[in-house]
């Protein structure tokens, strides 16, 4: 069982929580993720590793909820438990093995959409520590869906907010804003990391192709084991077939097939929903424990 | 009593089993086991034996069967294994000991695995304990993996006052035991669940959610955790694909994936929140035990299914009596058939598999014909759902974060028959070395190693 110490909204339906598992704290790298079981009956969601504390023995975990899994935990508070816990998985972030005088001489831009604000936040943090400064780029729909500014404004040179409404920062979607920046502003980047939608890490990397900038994106298809049994998440990238918990889960996004992978990602979305049907869900009866 | 004809069995009947996940057989009641062990010749010189991966002594626990004392029956095989109720049920016993039964030359051979469960299950149903450990010996030794070799080597160490602690990666200890093979064939909350328990009544601590080479390593193992000698049991978990067009339309599922959302995350009960896809026309590939157990899994979810194989009847790799099994609850065969091209719709969901018939030509390598494609003669058919059961490899993360640890070229851990690897004090066993294979395998190997671990601690 797996205490959760913190818990915070960070807007509407996004929370972000605090859990107490110090082997998963002491191993964690920024671009590794977990999987969550809510009780003994949930299902195994992955969710990105968002911080860590090796002291305190917590990672943080950022969850939208979208459907029953994530409404689910939604239910839990400060002092709940979850039934599992484990990682971190996946492979770390390619730059983190890279040598840091060469990556000192790098510009980087950091592309977060929605949730995907918060696994960018250790990573920009993580550059930060290091003396270098990456531009960041916050995408949301609105305004209140703009998650983690403030952290984020200590850690990265330029933070950029933009809103596909124009309710607050730059009025557009992200793409609008890479282009403006590059095409406009003069700004050059060696290498863009875009975490995001799925959807979106399509479109960004359709316009760094074009734009000739490495775009890698951290790819969030289904899983079940995380640990490479299962072959659910399988992904094309370059024409071959990863496994996205165990290859990745961040890919060059220029190679991958996003097309296959949006597809794939809705394999269980009417099952759910059927099975949603027949009987009730946990989160819809009120967050049994 | 017919000396020649065993004792029947009584199980669930076709039309009602493929609609439930009950186990398929119910056992012998107490005057069936006697009945069936007294048929039993005692042999002398007992070639049964000969043919068993761990040499259980067959005579001696049937014996003890036939004069009614279950519980002495259950000791005998608590010495040579682990898990009997397990192996009674899913040892592939008609080529291993039964294949050797004297009686099998003029009628049937003994029914050693169904007296092998009998005993067992007698054993658990009556609060038997057959094992117990010695006093602490103050070393300590981690197992990676909680699948037959894991639990095997465990149990035997902790029975000789080790201090041992599982490490497993999934949520749930019982490796394939409990993510792959089907409640039908074996019962978790009853079989294994109490093997389980078993271990922990000697002292094994067993760690859940633990991948060893992420969350902590080999080394880590050693250096922080004061380990005096690690065993690998990890299995062979990681599935392969055809690498034909159309896999990774939506709808194509490893068998491990299929199974896995079935078994372990209890799919197929609706108060359990993981979905599984089962459409309604399944093309199950492969011809194993996965193969089977994957196709009366869907029969059993409301699908029609077929299984797709390359090869003809006589070398399908499946237990006999499993596809006995899933022929009477009305599984298709399509022998000597290969896919060759997965189709989709407009939406990128399957909607048929294109396959191409095979004839048998010269033997290969392993002696087996080898299946080649008859020029035109390609067809396909429409299904919704195609589940690859190809077989398994050993995952590579355990030795690329060990170093030190050679592999060989099937990505397999290379040990030797006591279970060393070339790392001093780590120590491997079942499929992680032998690629996937089977149960009694796998304990026996997790046996050999506990054998030479406690000699490695104490020279
Ligand atoms: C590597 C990785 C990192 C992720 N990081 C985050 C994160 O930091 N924050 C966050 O909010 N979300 C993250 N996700 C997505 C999150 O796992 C899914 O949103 C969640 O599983 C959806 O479950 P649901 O039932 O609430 O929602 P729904 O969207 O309603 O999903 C319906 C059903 O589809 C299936 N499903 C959908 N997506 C997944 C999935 N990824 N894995 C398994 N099954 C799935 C499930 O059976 C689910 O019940 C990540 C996913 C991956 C693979
Ligand atoms: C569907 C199916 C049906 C089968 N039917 C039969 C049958 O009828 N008869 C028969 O004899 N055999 C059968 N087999 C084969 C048999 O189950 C295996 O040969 C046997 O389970 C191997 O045992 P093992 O202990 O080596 O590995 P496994 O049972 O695979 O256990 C390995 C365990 O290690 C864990 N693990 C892996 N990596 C790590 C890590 N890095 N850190 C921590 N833990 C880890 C895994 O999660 C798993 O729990 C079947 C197999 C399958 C898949
Ligand atoms: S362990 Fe398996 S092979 Fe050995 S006697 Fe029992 S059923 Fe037969
Ligand atoms: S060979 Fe057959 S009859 Fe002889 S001891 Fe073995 S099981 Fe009994
Ligand atoms: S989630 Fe099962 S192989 Fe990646």
């Amino acid at each position: 069982m797996y205490k959760i110490v913190d818990k915070k909204n960070l807007a509407p339906n996004i929370f972000s929580m605090d859990i107490l598992a110090p082997r998963v704290a002491q191993s964690a790298q920024p671009g590794q993720f977990v999987i969550v079981i809510a009780d003994e009956k949930g299902e195994r969601v992955p969710l990105t590793i968002c911080d860590y504390d090796t002291e305190k023995g917590t990672v943080t975990i950022v969850v939208q909820s979208t459907g029953c899994s994530t409404k689910k935990m939604a239910e839990y508070n400060v002092g709940d438990y979850f039934e599992d816990f484990v990682g971190p998985l996946g492979q770390p972030s390619e730059y983190v093995n890279e040598d840091l005088n060469e990556l000192k001489k790098k510009k980087v831009l950091f592309v977060a959409g929605g949730v995907g604000t918060a696994p960018v936040y250790p990573q920009a943090r993580w550059f930060h520590e290091r003396g270098i400064d990456v531009d960041v780029i916050i995408g949301a729909k609105t305004k209140e869906l703009v998650i983690l500014e403030e952290k984020m404004s200590k850690v990265a040179g330029n933070l950029y907010v933009a809103t596909d409404d124009g309710s607050y920062g730059f009025k557009g979607m992200v793409t609008n804003l890479i282009e403006d920046l590059v095409k406009n502003q003069g700004k050059k980047y060696d290498f863009i990391v875009c975490i995001g939608p799925m959807i979106m890490m399509k479109f960004v990397c359709k316009l760094t192709k074009e734009l000739g900038i490495k775009t890698i994106v951290s790819l969030n298809p289904i899983m079940v084991d995380g640990t490479g049994m299962c072959g659910a998440c399988r992904v094309s990238v370059g024409n071959e077939t990863k496994f996205a918990c165990v290859d990745g889960p961040e890919f060059d996004g220029h190679l991958v097939n996003f097309d296959e992978a949006l597809r794939r990602q809705t394999q269980y979305k009417s099952e759910e929903s059927e099975k949603g049907g027949q009987h009730v869900c946990k989160c819809q009866q009120g967050g049994a424990k | 009593m017919d000396r020649f004809k065993r004792t029947p069995i009584a199980e669930q009947a076709p039309k009602v089993r493929s609609h439930n996940f009950k186990e398929v057989c119910l056992g012998y009641t107490e005057e069936e086991a006697v009945a069936e062990a007294k048929r039993c010749l005692n042999c002398k010189n007992p070639q049964c034996m000969t043919k068993c991966p761990v040499s259980v002594n067959i005579p001696e626990f049937i014996h003890e069967i036939a004069e009614g004392n279950f519980a002495e029956a259950a000791k005998v095989l608590a010495k040579y294994t682990a898990l009997p109720a397990v192996c009674g049920r899913v040892c592939p016993q008609e080529s291993q000991c039964e294949s050797k039964c004297v009686l099998g030359n003029k009628g049937d051979a003994v029914a050693i695995g169904k007296l092998e469960r009998f005993a067992a299950d007698w054993a658990r149903e009556h609060n038997i304990e057959v094992a117990t450990a010695k006093e602490k010996n103050g070393h300590k030794v981690a197992v990676i993996g909680s699948g037959p070799a894991g639990i095997t080597c465990a149990g035997d160490l902790a029975k000789e006052g080790y201090d041992v602690t599982i490490y497993e990666a999934l949520h749930k200890p019982g490796g394939v035991l409990v993510y792959g093979i089907p409640e039908f064939r074996l019962p978790k909350d009853t079989v294994v669940k109490h093997e389980i328990e078993n271990l922990k009544k000697l002292g094994v601590k067993i760690e859940t959610n633990v991948i060893v080479g992420r969350t902590i390593t080999i080394d880590d193992l050693f250096e922080k955790g004061n380990y005096d000698a690690v065993f690998i049991g990890s299995g062979a978990g990681l599935p392969k694909f055809m690498g034909i067009p159309g896999e990774n339309y939506n709808g194509v599922f490893s068998a491990n994936e299929f199974l896995t959302r079935n078994n372990l995350m209890k799919a197929f009960k609706d108060e359990y929140d993981t979905p599984i896809k089962v459409g309604k026309k399944v093309a199950v590939v492969g011809g194993g035990n996965v193969a089977m157990d994957a196709a009366r899994t869907a029969k059993r979810l409301g699908a029609e299914v077929w299984i797709v194989y390359r090869r003809s009847e006589e070398e399908l790799p499946a237990r006999a009596e499993e596809v006995h099994h899933a022929k009477e609850e009305g599984i298709n065969f399509e022998l000597l058939t290969n896919p060759i091209e997965i189709v989709g719709d407009e939406k990128g969901w399957v909607k048929g598999i294109k396959c191409v018939r095979m004839e048998l030509g010269e033997p290969d390598k392993s002696g087996r014909r080898r299946p080649e494609p008859i020029e035109g003669s390609e067809f396909e058919f429409e299904v919704d759902t195609v589940i690859m059961a190809l077989g398994t490899s050993p995952n590579p993360l355990i030795p690329s974060t060990t170093k030190g640890l050679e592999v060989d070229k099937r990505r397999c851990i290379v040990a030797d028959e006591s279970g060393r690897t070339s790392r001093e004090g780590v120590f491997a066993g079942g499929d992680a070395v032998t690629g996937a294979a089977t149960v009694i395998l796998a304990m026996g190997a997790g046996k050999e190693a506990a054998a030479a671990i406690d000699e490695y601690i104490n020279k």
